[in-house]
């Protein structure tokens, strides 16, 4: 069977779920290539094995992540016309996707992105138009190169060899004219990351202040979920631009989300309506974002989400 | 200091979108088309480097023939100059034709910076600036909550998921932008008299130096299959907080296993 490369999503060497869930999806396809770009391969040798990489592309050289996203798509161009692979599956994260579209280009192929699911003839289902229309789509020409959406896939452990191949590349001086000279890391925390999360919890314009999404985050470790925020809670400084959930932030497919002081403008709806089950609080009954909650509680965020966290807590 | 905004002209952002049935594209027609809301913040960085530095900014699209409300939006904004590529051959052109036409385009004007917003509230792939990166061989700068440029120095913050990343390259340059970067102006109505009088080009594929057969539906390198509308949501319960809104919710949660 053809390979299918599969871009490894991590940090330092800690692979991230999507990889898992890239790597599940790649068998139904091919026979599952890792490729790990960066440090730390010691770290995810393990995890890429469990989940079914037969080999593993390893290229350590520091050069690759000096540079914005150009020395990725180098290294996997020259990978498609060494191996010949059938297709190449990306994460749907922003790097993921830039990637994919400059290797689309290098290698005179289609891509599609924000896949949620693809066949094994190679048709990927997109979630389209925040999440209101399904499509299947196809690409026709050159190396089929698919971003797959985080959270879509229910990452699978089969283990296989991943046997290691060393691999470089020359980088030209096109992929070498934008140099990362800092990284700055905002402190994380112990909370699932947004994408990747099984549930989430979001604050919006009602939560009226940075210091009051201290609600939010300690109903989210309640229930060990993420923190997200609306575009009008991130555009008024209160939380973090990664958090933002919605059209020009993340989407987000988690098991359970929750709304609170969040009114559900299509922008937002946009990046959470294919959440399984769906919880809104705010305290205007009219809020669109009724429409589509499983359950909603009208009420006073200040006085439902501290009861409900309390409530949980006394619960477990 | 020159400077080349690229716009795109999409349905209106509130209003739901959809494919049409035939043709599997945009449906374009059922809704006001509009500025992309993120080229906005990409006008005013143009806007407000143009003012630091100076220098002139060139607004470009390409689109149907109607597509130069986006230009005079953006040339109401305080934009010099606008270029219209449009071209029935260019109709359904995908990510990979649309960064080879803009290319094109390019070519035909000098510049020194390139300014994109970082995804059209349409498609959402946010593929095209990393390919016109590519294609034109230059520093790919995406994502930018920050530009700084100090002679052919440009610095930038980049937004990824641990934070940010500072990137350095030289000019020229591809910039894409988020719209944590500016605020932008509202167009005055000075500006928009003034847009009226501004040169607006108007290029076809031959004038661009583009190759009919590499773009459009027919050059597409991705196809749809099929596509249909998701049943809306239903809302399901919903309560008053009478004092116990939170211990009912935590009753459903309980329901549903998640607690």
């Amino acid at each position: 069977m053809a390979e299918i490369l599969v871009l490894v999503d991590h940090a330092d060497g800690a692979v991230k779920k999507v990889t898992l869930e890239l790597l599940t999806k790649a068998r139904a396809l091919g026979t599952p290539s890792a490729v790990f770009i960066g440090a730390g391969y010691d770290k995810a040798s393990e995890k890429l094995a469990e989940y079914g990489a037969a080999k593993v592309y390893v290229a350590e050289d520091g050069e690759l992540d000096a540079y914005v996203t150009a020395p990725k798509a180098e290294l996997l161009a020259k990978l498609v016309a060494d191996t010949g692979a059938a297709a190449v599956l990306v994460p749907a994260t922003a790097e993921g996707k830039e990637v994919a579209a400059r290797l689309a280009i290098k290698t005179g192929s289609g891509v599609l992105t924000d896949a949620v699911d693809v066949s094994a003839d190679l048709i990927a289902e997109q979630s389209i138009f925040g999440g209101s229309t399904v499509a299947h789509s196809k690409v026709t020409q050159g190396t089929p190169i698919i971003a797959m959406r985080p959270n879509a896939t229910a990452p699978e452990a089969v283990p296989a060899a991943a046997e290691r191949v060393e691999v470089s590349v020359e980088l030209t001086d096109a992929a070498k004219l934008a140099k990362v000279v800092e990284k700055v890391v905002l402190p994380k925390g112990d909370r699932p990351e947004l994408t990747e999360a099984s549930i989430v919890v979001s604050g919006g314009r009602g939560v009226g202040s940075g210091e009051n999404f201290a609600i939010i985050e300690k109903l989210a470790d309640a229930l060990g979920a993420a923190v997200g925020a609306s575009r009008a809670a991130v555009d008024a400084g209160w939380y973090p631009h990664q958090a933002q959930v919605g059209q020009t932030g993340k989407t987000v497919s988690p098991q359970l989300y929750i709304a609170a002081g969040i009114s559900g403008a299509i922008q937002h709806r946009a990046g959470m309506q294919t959440s399984k089950t769906i919880v809104a609080i705010n305290k205007d009954e009219e809020a669109p974002i009724f429409e589509l909650a499983d359950y909603g509680v009208i009420g006073d965020l200040f006085k439902v989400v501290p009861q409900v966290t309390e409530e949980i807590l006394k619960r477990k | 200091m020159k400077i080349v905004v690229c716009v795109k002209q999409v349905p209106d952002t509130e209003a739901e979108k959809r494919l049409l049935p035939d043709t599997l594209t945009v449906d374009r027609e059922s809704s006001n088309p509009v500025l992309n809301e993120m080229d906005e913040f990409a006008i005013e960085e143009a806007l407000k480097l143009a003012e630091a530095h100076g220098g002139e900014v060139t607004v470009l699209t390409m689109g149907p023939d109607g597509a130069d409300a986006a230009v005079r939006k953006a040339l109401s904004m305080g934009a010099d100059a606008g270029i219209l590529l449009t071209d029935p051959a260019l109709a359904g052109s995908d990510a990979v034709a649309t960064s080879y036409a803009l290319a094109q385009a390019l070519g035909t004007t000098e510049y020194d910076l390139v300014i994109l917003g970082s995804e059209a509230s349409d498609a959402r792939t946010s593929l095209v600036p990393a390919m016109l990166a590519e294609r034109l061989g230059l520093p790919q700068l995406t994502f930018a909550s920050k530009v700084e440029i100090d002679g052919t120095d440009i610095t930038v913050n980049r937004l990824t998921d641990y934070g940010h990343d500072v990137v350095k390259a030289q000019l020229p340059a591809v910039v894409s932008v988020v719209e944590k970067i500016n605020e932008p102006r509202y167009p005055s109505f000075k500006g928009i008299m003034a847009a009226k009088k501004k040169p607006v080009a108007q290029l076809d594929t031959a004038a661009a130096g583009i190759d009919a057969a590499l773009v459009g539906a027919g050059a597409a390198a991705t196809a749809v299959v099929d596509a249909a509308q998701r049943p809306p949501r239903t809302a399901g319960v919903k309560v008053s907080d009478d004092g116990d809104g939170g211990v009912k919710l935590a009753e459903f949660l309980s329901a549903k296993k998640f607690i």
